[in-house]
């Protein structure tokens, strides 16, 4: 059925393993190679840890499933090495428009701002996304891709986990040191260590469609509240690469899920809402019910969640493969350092701290958009009326407009791996937060500025530093100075870093401030290097 | 700032008349609705947070 995209299939190969019938012991192994497992498998590569990654099928994602992805996320593919790839393929759009029945009732626009390498926003096929990761990981020894492996139980030993693996050929047995669950919402590894998975269930469906067509369409997301073409739900349109276009139909609480996939169903509906005899083809359609819950804690022992394994949210805001390649980011250099046996164990419990508290701002978002776009009480649906009535002439009534909130990074702004500010600062970039980027020169040639950090800990310094680095035990962190190393030839680093001559900043391996100073203090950065990793 | 919960509506009788007349030719559904703006409206007016959760407890509503 799909006339753009040319499904891979990827060969299965027994291991050596299963064929000898040797337990191997893999310091991780990491279980799906969605989106998710993916940037795990190219993180670990990064940091230098073996790693295996299983799937239980033998291609990507079929369907488009998670098309927007966020500033925050191509960062870290950026770092990864494959964000280029992504931004040179995806479409980039700003502008929103929100219709109420038969009008435009208000428009917004993302309004990027300027002096950053990663757009705010583009949209890409899952598809092309996870096949851009996966040819990324061929050239990396560390990291073994093995497709037709499912894991069917698990059992967890003092220091190890001992999984059985299915595949065409047989059951065979692995170990891990640690083991990564990014299995998605239905995780069987969450049910294997009976995680508890709670929340709420939301009881409309609805129908996702892609759609081949040549449309001269502003590229922007429009979003209807109750249109004539889909009179009492929603829509949204929204454009991907190739001529795809990503429709959206809620469909009510009583919609027939098997009837409703039906092209005889589903081509009507997008004729009436195209409202036009242009051609288009039906490249794929899902009908999908959601649920905003997540897993009790992110981490069981030696099995550590991310993804939809560990949180689910309503599709609206773009918060779930955003959010879940952002658990990865704050996870494999804790677990680099605990394995390395550089940082304590407890290291590791501040992922759940700083993930699970990035969740709840995810479900709290994701859940208050669902409850305005599918409205569970005739009140509260004349509230919602009653807004988008008011948004069309009054400016104050717009803000309340909630047709998503697109995702952006949580701030660990409460975190216990933070050393709170002694001196005052203005700007954004408080202790918690991911770096912001900005346009830099080395070595005489223009740069990105997160494109200089390196995968440990890092001392950004504006101005001279007395030292080249910075230890405490077994953790480093190399001097990056501004004016010695880089130059800030825009200005714009100082400007969002609030950096005064002498001001210093330790920034985490995965890009998040743990500390700052208005000036360099050796003995001040060792002690702030000593919390960033709980020790 | 305070919720004002002193009578401060000067000649109360003519506005609850104004306030009745206005929504006079309206269904029930439609003044349902008006009613949900002049809840959006006034609650925009008054902005205040700490307010406007006392105007939720005050009229019997579940706070937080």
């Amino acid at each position: 059925m799909l006339k753009t995209y040319t499904y891979p299939r990827f060969n299965y190969a027994p291991s050596a393993e299963q064929r000898n019938g040797v337990v191997r012991r893999h310091p991780v192994v990491i279980v799906g190679a969605g989106p998710i497992g993916l940037t795990a498998g190219l993180d670990c590569a990064a940091r230098g840890i073996h790693a295996v990654v299983l799937d239980d099928n033998d291609t990507v994602s079929i369907g488009s499933r998670a098309v927007c992805h966020a500033k925050r996320p191509l960062e870290i593919w950026d770092r990864l090495g494959c964000g280029d790839r992504m931004v040179e393929k995806g479409v980039s759009w700003n502008v929103g428009k929100v219709f109420f029945r038969d009008r435009l009732s208000y428009q917004f626009d993302l309004l990027p701002e300027t002096g950053h390498k990663m757009p705010a926003m583009i949209n890409l096929q899952q598809y092309y996304l996870e096949e851009y990761m996966i040819d990324e990981l061929r050239g990396r020894n560390q990291v073994a891709l093995r497709w037709k492996h499912k894991v069917i139980s698990l059992r967890q030993e003092a220091d190890h986990v001992v999984l059985t693996v299915e595949t065409p050929d047989g059951v065979f047995v692995m170990e891990a040191d640690w083991v990564i669950a990014c299995d998605g919402a239905n995780s069987d590894v969450r049910k294997m260590v009976g995680g508890e998975f709670t929340g709420h269930f939301f009881q409309d469906r609805f129908l996702i469609a892609d759609v081949v067509m040549k449309a001269e369409y502003p590229t922007e997301r429009w979003f209807w509240f109750d249109p004539p073409f889909h009179p009492g739900q929603s829509a949204l349109l929204h454009r991907q690469a190739d001529d795809v276009w990503r429709i959206d139909f809620q469909l009510g609480r009583d919609a027939d899920v098997t009837e409703e996939k039906k092209p005889e169903r589903i081509i009507p509906r997008v004729r009436a809402m195209l409202g036009d005899n242009r051609e288009f083809e039906l490249e794929w359609a899902s009908v999908y019910q959601f649920a905003c819950r997540r897993i009790d804690k992110f981490s069981y022992d030696r099995v550590l969640f991310a993804g939809d394994a560990a949180h689910q949210v309503s599709p609206f805001g773009a918060r779930g493969a955003n959010t879940g390649v952002q658990d990865i980011d704050n996870l494999i250099w804790k677990l680099k350092l605990v394995m390395d046996g550089a940082a304590p164990l407890a290291l590791l419990d501040t992922y759940d701290e700083e993930r699970a508290f990035a969740a709840d701002d995810n479900l709290m978002n994701s859940t208050r958009s669902t409850d305005f776009i599918s409205p569970k009480s005739t009140a509260s649906r004349r509230y919602r009326d009653a807004v988008m009535e008011l948004a069309e002439d009054n400016a104050f009534a717009r803000p309340l407009v909630n047709s998503g909130r697109l995702s952006r990074p949580t701030p660990y702004v409460r975190s216990s791996l933070n050393t709170p500010d002694e001196d005052s600062f203005s700007g954004r970039m408080s202790p918690g937060t991911n770096c912001d980027d900005a346009p830099i020169a080395r070595d005489g040639a223009e740069g990105w500025f997160l494109n200089t950090l390196g995968q440990g800990f890092t001392v950004l310094t504006f101005g001279a530093a007395p030292a080249r680095k910075v230890a405490s035990g077994r953790i480093g962190a190399a001097v990056l100075s501004v004016g010695e190393d880089l130059t800030d030839h825009r200005s714009v680093l100082a400007e969002r870093y609030d950096g005064q001559p002498g001001t210093t900043y330790l920034i985490r391996p995965d890009q998040h401030v743990a500390a700052r100073w208005r000036s360099f203090n050796a003995a001040k950065i060792e002690r702030a290097l000593a919390r960033a990793v709980n020790a | 700032m305070e919720l004002q919960t002193a009578a401060y509506i000067p000649d109360p009788d003519g506005f609850y008349e104004e306030l009745i007349d206005s929504q006079r030719n309206m269904s029930n559904e439609e003044a349902a609705l008006m009613n949900c703006k002049l809840v959006l409206i006034l609650a925009n007016h008054i902005g205040d947070r700490a307010v406007l959760r006392e105007v939720l407890r005050c009229a019997g509503g579940q706070t937080r």
